[in-house]
């Protein structure tokens, strides 16, 4: 057994003369929680349909588990998909879905799902068609974590939860997790709450990969210089510059990797540093590709 | 408790080296399991990992074969040793810098220091 989970080569994924996915190649390790991130319509929930064979790849390679999941009875029973929009027969009650569940999850714990039935505070009995839409969610949730499959998918699964629905979803998912390790990834715009969870990152932007990255390496590799206009330009001349922004003689400046002696060296210039969270990079990074920051910041300085 | 923009695993080593440092975990005492750590501050378990793993190398910590980690005899000493040193560079450097922008000299910021520090003892004491 290897460790990867995924390996994806040089995916592309066209719907007519629109290219969804253009060219991506990563992998996923085993085990590991991935947060899938970027804006709408970057191509998340395509990627996800294709490793899950719901879709089939235009060009390129795609290995689930070490093989092409698309009508592979192995690799589609290792697979767990949670969308946002899950429809359910007509008919059907929430416990017609939990009981259906071991039919297709081999690893189905329904005590974990009872646990969460109550968690949730989920009625059982209701007929699907009444339950609200942060109910749904909370069976998708539910049926989520409780398939313990070793490759899971949510993607965006908590539309209409609760902060405190949600806040379950994230706790148990990490007990159950460090219980029961297993391959996690979660598409998500709500990047600020689950940025801790995640131990590695993927963002992309119009179906291209942008960052491919340990969550912790991420975590505190940019920070936002600001300060006199004059003193921050010659800071971060010649740096990796991510933003700017400015106003009158002011600037802000959102530079990548900074060292402590050059921390200290912008402290000691009179320079004021912040730190970046994970969700304002990512902004940043998936924003300032379309803008002209130069041009922004030359307004600001003739009308100073 | 885990704030943005600073590496998790780094705050979780702090905050370690923080406890053993207050005498809240004594020296040869076992500290809490990587997934005690990941539960109490809800993050990744191999973040938390990473963060004890730092203080295994430092020499800070040491690892008991099945049973957990426990602190080094000797860890509380040269933390603070350590520490002195940082306080040196991040505090003591940057408060002359800024004297030195004001017009203060050292000689001044003893004197503050000295008056400071007997307010806050009455301070505390009332």
């Amino acid at each position: 057994m290897t460790d990867t989970a995924v390996r994806v080569t040089g995916l592309t994924k066209k719907f007519g003369a629109f290219t969804a996915i253009d060219d991506m190649s990563f992998t996923v390790e085993r085990n590991k929680i991935y947060g899938l991130l970027g804006r709408n319509g970057a191509g998340k929930t395509t990627l996800m349909q294709l490793l899950s064979g719901q879709q089939f790849a235009t060009s390129g390679s795609l290995e689930v588990f070490g093989a092409s999941p698309v009508e592979n009875a192995r690799v589609l029973q290792s697979l767990c998909f949670i969308k946002e929009s899950q429809k359910y027969p007509d008919s059907f009650r929430p416990e017609h879905v939990l009981a259906s569940a071991p039919w297709f999850f081999a690893n189905w714990d329904a005590a974990l799902a009872d646990r969460l039935v109550d968690d949730f505070r989920l009625p059982l009995m209701r007929p699907i068609k009444k339950l609200s839409r942060g109910q749904l969610s909370a069976i998708g949730v539910i049926v989520g974590l409780a398939s313990r499959a070793p490759l899971t998918f949510f993607d965006e699964p908590y539309l209409g939860l609760d902060a405190v629905a949600r806040q379950i979803f994230y706790d148990r998912l990490l007990e159950d997790y460090v219980e029961h390790p297993r391959t996690i990834i979660l598409s998500t715009h709500l990047i600020d709450e689950v940025s801790n969870l995640l131990e590695h990152v993927l963002v992309i932007d119009e179906g291209r990969i942008l960052m491919d990255q340990d969550a912790e390496l991420l975590r505190g590799s940019a920070s936002t210089v600001v300060g006199k206009k004059t003193d921050v330009d010659a800071f971060v001349a010649g740096r990796d510059i991510i933003s700017r922004d400015g106003i009158g003689g002011l600037a802000s400046v959102t530079v990548a990797g900074l060292s402590e002696a050059e921390r200290a060296a912008a402290r000691a210039a009179g320079l004021e540093l912040s730190p970046v969270s994970l969700q304002q990079l990512i902004v940043q990074r998936t924003t300032s590709i379309t803008q002209e920051p130069e041009i922004k910041t030359d307004a600001w300085s003739a009308r100073a | 408790m885990i704030e943005a923009g600073k590496p998790i695993f780094v705050q979780i080593a702090d905050q370690i080296e923080n406890d053993i440092i207050d005498g809240v975990i004594k020296e040869e005492t076992p500290v809490p399991s990587t997934n005690e750590f990941a539960a109490f501050h809800r993050i990744n378990p191999a973040t938390a990992g990473k963060g004890v793993n730092r203080l295994v190398e430092d020499g800070i910590l040491y690892k008991r074969r099945g049973i957990g980690m426990f602190v080094a005899t000797g860890a509380r000493q040269r933390l603070i040793g350590a520490r002195t040193e940082q306080f040196r560079a991040n505090f003591v450097g940057p408060l002359l810098c800024e004297a030195a922008k004001l017009g203060i000299t050292p000689e001044q910021v003893a004197g503050m220091i000295r008056i400071e520090s007997s307010t806050e003892r009455k301070g505390s004491n009332s």
